[in-house]
């Protein structure tokens, strides 16, 4: 408790400097405000109880049996299942796709109707729930082969900048933010904690070399497959 | 009992939000491992913890900081707050009058990461994984210092209008050269770290911000320049988590 209190401390002095010296305004709501933040304070506490309860333990116990089990095949396919399962039902992203398609009917890359846009936006989604999930997969078999993360970023830095330079304008700013939007709160802890877990049953490898890196996978891919997707369509 | 409504509809949100995920776990778990999972009854409650939790955790957001922190970034873009009463846009925007609006910037981007629940997950867990090497509460400040600055230099980039891909192409440059030099432990971690730091408290407030300012800054475009803060927030991270282990391995050699 004290320790979500402290967490949420800079937020409340940031507001409120700002609020009383910068605008000098007074706070609307207050007691809103003092409600939610006792709301955000106890959410935190219970939620980094139940990450050491439950997501850690069943990630790492998943990594261990997929280990011991020896089939990568189905390993991969869990990986892709996550990536994909998680990105594509996230809200973050429904809201950037629907933002997307809007710029794609006034840039005239499409046809200014709903259903034009809601198929775009449609699209968008999956292609980005895809490419996480072709991300996992990756950084999965990374851990299995123990390739080295730093040239596989690097090669995937190249591909996003000769993807900009091909790309229409108007995706740009978008398919970069899409790499941000696609890691969600309880996909992080999930995905880390395979990682770590994988690493650790491995002989040979290392956990802190080797079994953190998919969340960088994650949010690599959807910005070179969204500037992909403005290409095609 | 308005309240109590509102928790259990945002209860309900979140799981559905979290049932795809559950579904696949509980999914493997029992046609592809098919072994029992050690501890059920801690897993699910631990669960049902996360679930509980997210679920107070947005509705308070929803109902102290969101309306606040909108409502700032609003204000703090408003002609009126930057020119004076009288509102008069200049013909050539001076970069420099934006200044309130870098140091909001900076100061929520730093402490909206401090609060993101996923980061103080990935935090806990480099800990646990290094042996205590990587301290948690010095990580996370790391990063919180690569998103805030990531952040103000994206509202500048707003309000010059300058092309993101400049940035986002020399950020990618300078994370290849730190890479050489950085201690290898941390590289991995520190790629992660530009993933982790943009969920829950840190999108909607900063979301805010970017469309704010591209609404009122003459010649910009909601649609195309309202987008980018996320990336920015996304890339520092990572040069700051290497250069935060550069500077600690620098320390300890020193002092050896």
């Amino acid at each position: 408790m004290l320790g979500s209190l402290r967490d949420l401390l800079p937020i409340i002095l940031v507001i409120g400097f700002f609020q009383a010296v910068v605008l000098q305004q007074p706070i609307p709501g207050f007691v809103d405000i003092i409600i939610g933040t006792l709301f955000i304070v106890l959410g935190l506490t219970f939620f980094i109880y139940g990450l050491e309860m439950g997501l850690f333990p069943i990630g790492e116990s998943m990594a261990n049996a997929f280990a011991r089990k020896g089939s990568v095949f189905w390993l991969l396919i869990f990986a892709f299942c996550l990536g994909f399962g998680t990105t594509v039902a996230e809200p973050a992203l429904i809201a950037v796709a629907d933002e997307a398609s809007e710029v794609a009917a006034i840039g005239g890359m499409i046809l200014n109707t709903p259903e034009a846009m809601e198929s775009y936006a449609n699209g968008l989604r999956f292609t980005v729930a895809f490419s996480v999930g072709l991300a996992i997969v990756i950084g999965v078999l990374r851990i299995l082969k123990g390739w080295s993360i730093q040239y596989m970023i690097m090669g995937g830095y190249i591909l996003v900048v000769i993807m900009t330079a091909l790309a229409p304008k108007e995706i740009i700013g978008i398919a970069y933010d899409s790499g941000g939007v696609t890691t969600s709160t309880i996909t992080v802890p999930l995905v880390t904690a395979l990682g770590v877990g994988l690493a650790s049953s491995i002989k040979g490898r290392n956990p802190m070399t080797d079994g953190f890196g998919l969340i960088a996978f994650a949010s690599l891919t959807p910005m070179i497959f969204v500037m992909g997707y403005g290409m095609i369509i | 009992m308005e309240l109590l409504m509102r928790i259990l509809q945002m209860i309900i949100d979140t799981s559905i939000d979290v049932l795809p995920i559950a579904s696949i776990i509980f999914g493997f778990q029992f046609l592809v491992i098919r072994k029992p999972i050690p501890n059920l009854k801690r897993v699910i409650i631990g669960f049902v913890y996360v679930l509980v939790g997210l679920s107070l955790f947005l509705l308070g957001l929803e109902q102290a900081l969101f309306p606040l922190g909108r409502l700032m970034a609003d204000q703090l873009t408003n002609p009126s707050f930057i020119y004076g009463d009288a509102g008069i846009i200049p013909e050539v925007i001076n970069w420099k009058d934006y200044y309130w609006v870098y140091i909001f910037a900076f100061a929520i981007g730093f402490s909206t990461t401090i609060a993101e629940p996923s980061l103080i997950a990935v935090a806990i867990k480099a800990n646990e994984v290094s042996g205590g090497t990587v301290g948690i509460s010095g990580l996370r400040i790391a990063v919180a210092i690569g998103v805030a600055v990531g952040i103000a230099l994206g509202s500048y980039r707003i309000v010059t209008g300058l092309p993101i891909h400049y940035f986002i192409i020399s950020g990618y440059i300078i994370v290849v050269i730190q890479t050489f030099f950085a201690p290898k432990m941390i590289v991995p971690l520190a790629y992660d770290s530009g993933g982790v730091t943009t969920s829950t408290v840190t999108v909607p407030l900063v979301a805010a911000l970017g469309l704010g300012l591209a609404e009122t800054v003459p010649g910009r475009n909601v649609l195309i320049d309202g987008f980018g803060l996320i990336a920015f927030a996304s890339l520092f991270p990572i040069m700051s988590v290497m250069a935060y282990a550069q500077i600690s391995e620098y320390i300890g050699n020193r002092s050896r």
